[in-house]
């Protein structure tokens, strides 16, 4: 698999955009880059879930919320090494995503939809009750996770170091992806989307593919919220409420269910226009509510498969 | 019955019941298929026939009785271990991968079965003997030139096919086949009967099938399912002269 052209300047801009925003004196905005960036991980993880998996999940924002949790917590108690805090990010919402899938997986359709979304809000109401770590206030950090190697310390209290190690979670994320679709494991999960049954049948163990999935969804998820709780300094059960879970849906669906942008996509459209239209007006969920119709009336596939169809006219 | 007196069988079912409420759909039914014949199912509408293929393929669980598959117990197996063994059923309302190609979807039937899914790195298409495979099933099919089609560009007949081919596609040591002829024209029909008796070469096939004159045609032996209930197993022509089967199903224009 070669990089295409579009690869290649998604990578040119991601890496030259705090330097551009330097020279131009909008620093302020690399803070709206790294959470555009942060949100793209854990849109992704939902589109591997909900696009590729077609498992409509509707509490993925637990996932993201308790990885922020986990990272905030240890931050609040002393430890800063910033591999602890993944390793046990991960684990945690690793493990949360093998029980809540295990027993989610059992049911189809509107069961599933309704399962996910009850065991999200059990974790979000969890975050609230517990008082020693700020309850409904949430949660502030001051330290943020540090990364030391061979002398060098990375502190993400950092903007840039923060936003280079988003950016390069992303990347992972995004060339695991590519590399998942057309694989074994890719089209045995493309096929059981299509028809469990039928796949079942044919010898693919379908529940335990659907689990694997899930947990390694629920895993990058809770990184994007440790990402997270690094950028804000500053966690609250919110981020583990189902209309985050929304958001997330939402940029899947616009950005392109099932295509390796997606995520991105739908990730930085919604929250540009969050961000531009939220200078002009209060009700701008009003105006990003006809964008999503007029995207998923007119683009299949949503923006990534609007531009591949642009694309493929142009080249022809 | 001594052992030395049948030739081994390769599906052996013992006192298989199901019941739905306070229906007994399948009601203490026995069944062997020898390895390498073509035994058909038949009975009318409502005799049990489906749920049946559903409980030896592993969709249905069993309330009581056992299920030996090539010597082990596979009653409590979940579907796909048993198509990992080599029981592999079609589907009697077309079930295919709507998303991938025709090529892909026989390549997924042959992955399936070969090897573990869960490589999420190397691109499938490095891998030349599934596609190989699978070509060679479109071939036999009747589907060598569809292979880059989309299923929905497929006729209802050509996607019929497909549905048995991706059953056949793993080489199976036996196939369930659920009605493949259903809902087909005549000259359709005459190629899926071709295309079944071309399958014992082989897979042993278990065939459920409504069409009367073609289950005479193709079946070494042939078992009577009425009421959920086995009313006789023989050769076809001793059951299509079998009273009780006459009585119960067949009517008198078939006897002969």
């Amino acid at each position: 698999m070669k990089p295409n052209v579009v690869t290649l300047c998604a990578a040119a801009v991601a890496i030259a955009l705090p330097f551009v925003l330097r020279a131009l004196g909008l620093d302020f905005y690399l803070s709206l880059a790294s959470r555009i960036v942060i949100y793209a991980i854990a849109a992704t993880s939902l589109n591997l879930v909900l696009g590729y998996g077609g498992m409509v999940s509707f509490g993925h924002a637990a996932f993201v919320g308790l990885g922020a949790y986990v990272t905030a917590i240890m931050l609040s108690e002393g430890v800063t090494s910033g591999v602890l805090h993944l390793a046990a990010t991960v684990a945690v919402t690793a493990l949360a995503a093998l029980v809540i899938g295990a027993i989610s997986l059992r049911t189809r359709g509107v069961y599933f939809i309704m399962i996910t979304l009850a065991f999200a809000q059990m974790l979000y109401y969890l975050a609230n009750s517990v008082k020693g770590y700020g309850g409904d206030e949430g949660l502030t950090v001051r330290a943020r996770s540090l990364f030391s190697f061979a002398g060098y310390v990375l502190d993400l209290k950092k903007p840039l170091a923060i936003y280079f190690v988003a950016v390069g979670v992303l990347a992972l994320a995004l060339v695991a992806l590519a590399r998942f679709a057309p694989s074994r494991f890719g089209r045995a999960v493309l096929a059981l989307r299509d028809d469990d049954v039928r796949a079942e049948a044919l010898g693919f163990a379908t529940y335990r593919y659907k689990l694997v999935v899930f947990v390694v969804a629920g895993a990058l998820g809770g990184v994007a919220g440790a990402l997270s709780a690094n950028l804000q300094g500053y966690v609250s059960p919110n981020l583990l409420h189902w209309t985050q879970s929304g958001t997330l849906m939402v940029m899947v669906i616009l950005g392109g269910v099932a295509t390796v942008w997606g995520g991105v996509l739908g990730a930085a459209v919604l929250l540009l226009l969050q961000e531009v239209l939220g200078a002009y007006t209060e009700h701008h969920e009003f105006w990003t509510g006809w964008v999503l119709l007029a995207v998923v009336l007119f683009a299949r596939q949503g923006l990534a498969g609007l531009l591949a169809r642009m694309r493929a006219t142009r080249l022809s | 019955m001594s052992a030395s007196a049948t030739p081994a069988a390769l599906l052996e079912v013992r006192g298989l019941v199901k019941r739905f409420g306070g229906i007994v759909a399948t009601d203490h039914v026995d069944l062997d298929v020898r390895a390498g014949e073509i035994h058909a199912l038949i009975g009318p509408n409502g005799a049990g026939k489906t749920t049946l293929v559903a409980q030896l393929a592993g969709q249905v669980a069993s309330d009581r009785g056992t299920i030996v598959f090539a010597g082990a117990d596979v009653t409590t197996l979940a579907t796909h271990e048993r198509a990992r063994r080599g029981l592999v059923r079609s589907f009697q309302i077309t079930r295919l991968f709507r998303s991938a190609s025709v090529l892909d979807n026989v390549a997924l039937a042959v992955q399936a079965v070969s090897g573990t899914s869960l490589r999420a790195w190397r691109p499938v298409t490095r891998e030349a003997a599934l596609f190989e495979r699978a070509r060679q099933v479109l071939v036999a099919i009747g589907l060598g030139s569809k292979g880059d089609c989309a299923i929905d560009q497929l006729s209802h007949g050509e996607r019929r096919a497909l549905e048995v081919g991706m059953t056949l596609a793993s080489r199976p040591r036996l196939i369930l086949l659920d009605e493949p002829m259903a809902g087909m024209g005549p000259g359709e029909s005459t190629r899926m009967e071709a295309l079944v008796a071309a399958s014992r070469a082989t897979s042993t096939v278990l065939l459920i099938e409504h069409d009367v004159d073609a289950v005479f045609r193709l079946a070494d032996r042939v078992s009577v399912l009425v009421g959920g209930r086995v009313i006789a197993t023989g050769a076809p022509a001793a059951v299509r002269n079998d009273p009780a089967v006459i009585a119960a199903y067949l009517g008198e224009e078939h006897a002969r």
